[in-house]
């Protein structure tokens, strides 16, 4: 059957995260612990949140997970396999797009395939494909200085995806966009991901972002980082901004808000 | 404001743009006739003897009827000049790499790089005529050397300036340093490394030119003490203006290169 092999072929894979630490050696000499023991197990194919105040060590555990930040101790597993180095079936979003301006959005977008030695032209219709869903077609030739800065962040959206990751790492995102295009993008992010079905883990400083979107939303505690909360979103999908006012948006709003009040990141007002 | 006012009202902007383009192209032109017709002129009022002050015509008179004598000396600078700026470009980009990769050859040669800077290296000129002799060499090595140092220096800030999380992005995609180096640090430092080449070009004919004041027997600078001496001013003013020549020809052949080979940031806007 060859469409149940393309869902395969798209589908997530599993993250297996075991007694992950990581630890800082500073200038004098001491240590910094960044990330408490941290234990997570990620199913294929599930969206998963992470939300948590600055510095509480979410970025570090992307990066490790990414394979861009050594580990000090424990092990992460992906689809099986211990991340050592940067794993091929992973594509990682930053904060900002971080695209070449010198290549075209085309050529940005097929830089992964280029440096994993990949034809270039066997991948040209799927870069088209993923323009188009995410309303940039016929942009392929631009450079990134003549591009918004919402469409160039889904021009980065388009080079994580285009070499079909099973797992997709993105660090805040939306976190340098305007209000409104991040209301937009949202939205459209959940519509890809619905497509691709592939596994997501998401960093977000905003509970209403980690809630709309997620399976699933850890809460980290501020420094050294710890999972406090592991909070399953039951809610159906597609999910649109009129779910926010049901009762259930907002209790799962409110339990992670009640986390952050007894870690002193926010106050009871 | 009815539809013929603001007709009128666009001619009269679009009028306004038009004739400011048409000032700006201008007015480098208009300078440069200026000074040369107040140079022409100045003679006459000030009542200078040639030999104090020929006018642009007189040297221009004599590049035309002397062209076989200068264009034999021209042809012995350029060639010092290329051959030192050359050698500087190779080199001193080799030196920035080392630098770039090797914090130990960082260490060791970046101090004795900026001890080297301060001397004057014009003085260098009577000891290589007793190290390297009267002909070739010399010269070349004084081009070279005072080539060398902004080439090296402004490479290494082109290095530099690469922001980690850019190599982050290119390490996540699975690329070597090999591959990073070329898919992007040689890219982001090339306006870098064309500044310091554009630099390097034009001390280089400097330095070839002082190497020929110093001890030669060919070349315009020997061309010009030999006119000196004789009190040929328009023969020394007509090897000035070809020294020029050289200088701003270089240069902008360097200019033509950098347009082919780095992508211009404004050229997409």
């Amino acid at each position: 059957m060859t469409s149940a092999n393309t869902v395969s072929q798209r589908s997530g894979v599993e993250v297996v995260i075991k007694n992950v630490t990581k630890i800082y050696e500073t200038r004098d000499g001491n240590e910094l612990t960044a990330l408490e023991p941290v234990n997570i197990e990620i199913a294929a194919g599930e969206f998963v949140a992470i939300v948590g105040p600055s510095g509480c060590g979410k970025s570090t555990l992307l990066g490790m997970v990414a394979g861009i930040l050594p580990i000090s101790s424990g092990n992460i597993n992906i689809d099986g396999q211990e991340v050592r180095r940067p794993h091929p079936k992973v594509g990682v979003v930053f904060q900002t797009d971080l695209l070449l301006y010198w290549r075209t959005v085309v050529d940005n977008i097929l830089l992964p395939i280029e440096i994993k030695g990949r034809q270039r032209s066997a991948h040209l219709s799927r870069v088209d494909d993923l323009l188009s869903q995410v309303g940039l077609a016929g942009f392929g030739k631009k450079f990134p200085s003549e591009l918004s800065g919402g469409m160039r962040q889904r021009v980065a959206i388009c080079r994580a995806l285009v070499q079909e990751p099973g797992l997709l790492l993105m660090d805040e995102p939306f976190g340098a966009l305007d209000a409104l295009t991040r209301e937009q993008m949202i939205v459209d992010l959940q519509t890809m991901w619905q497509r691709l079905n592939n596994t997501v883990i998401f960093i977000t400083h905003s509970i209403e972002e980690a809630v709309f979107l997620a399976d699933r939303v850890l809460v980290m505690s501020p420094r050294p980082g710890r999972i406090d909360l592991d909070l399953r979103i039951d809610l159906d999908r597609p999910r649109t901004w009129k779910n926010r006012a049901e009762p259930k948006f907002f209790d799962f709003m409110v339990q992670i808000r009640q986390i952050f009040e007894t870690r002193g990141v926010l106050t009871k007002d | 404001m009815s539809e013929a006012q603001a007709e009128r009202e666009r001619l009269r902007r679009a009028r306004g743009r038009t004739i400011r383009r048409v000032t700006e192209s201008l007015a480098a032109p208009t300078l440069i006739i200026a000074v040369l017709m107040l140079w022409q002129f100045s003679r006459q009022l000030l009542g200078l003897s040639v030999f104090i002050l020929p006018t642009p015509l007189e040297i221009l008179e004599r590049i035309a009827t002397d062209y076989k004598l200068l264009a034999i000396h021209s042809l012995v600078t350029i060639v010092e000049t290329l051959a030192g700026f050359v050698l500087a470009s190779v080199i001193g980009v080799a030196t920035a790499f080392a630098i770039f990769y090797s914090r130990l050859f960082e260490r060791a040669v970046y101090p004795l790089l900026v001890a080297m800077q301060t001397v004057p290296k014009v003085a260098l000129a009577p000891l290589l005529v007793l190290y390297l002799g009267y002909d070739f060499a010399p010269k070349c090595f004084l081009a070279f050397i005072l080539a060398y140092f902004p080439i090296v220096i402004a490479t290494v800030v082109g290095l530099k300036a690469l922001d980690s999380t850019m190599v982050n992005l290119v390490r996540s995609m699975g690329a070597s340093e090999w591959q990073t180096f070329f898919k992007l640090r040689l890219p982001y430092a090339l306006p870098s490394i064309f500044g310091g080449l554009k630099v390097g070009i034009s001390l280089a004919v400097i330095g070839a030119v002082i190497g020929e004041y110093v001890a030669a027997e060919r070349g315009l600078g020997y061309l010009q003490l030999q006119a000196s001496s004789q009190f040929d001013t328009v023969l020394s003013f007509a090897a000035l203006v070809i020294i020029s020549v050289i200088g701003v020809v270089t240069f902008w052949a360097l200019e033509i290169c950098e347009k082919r080979v780095v992508f211009q940031r404004e050229a997409a806007r």
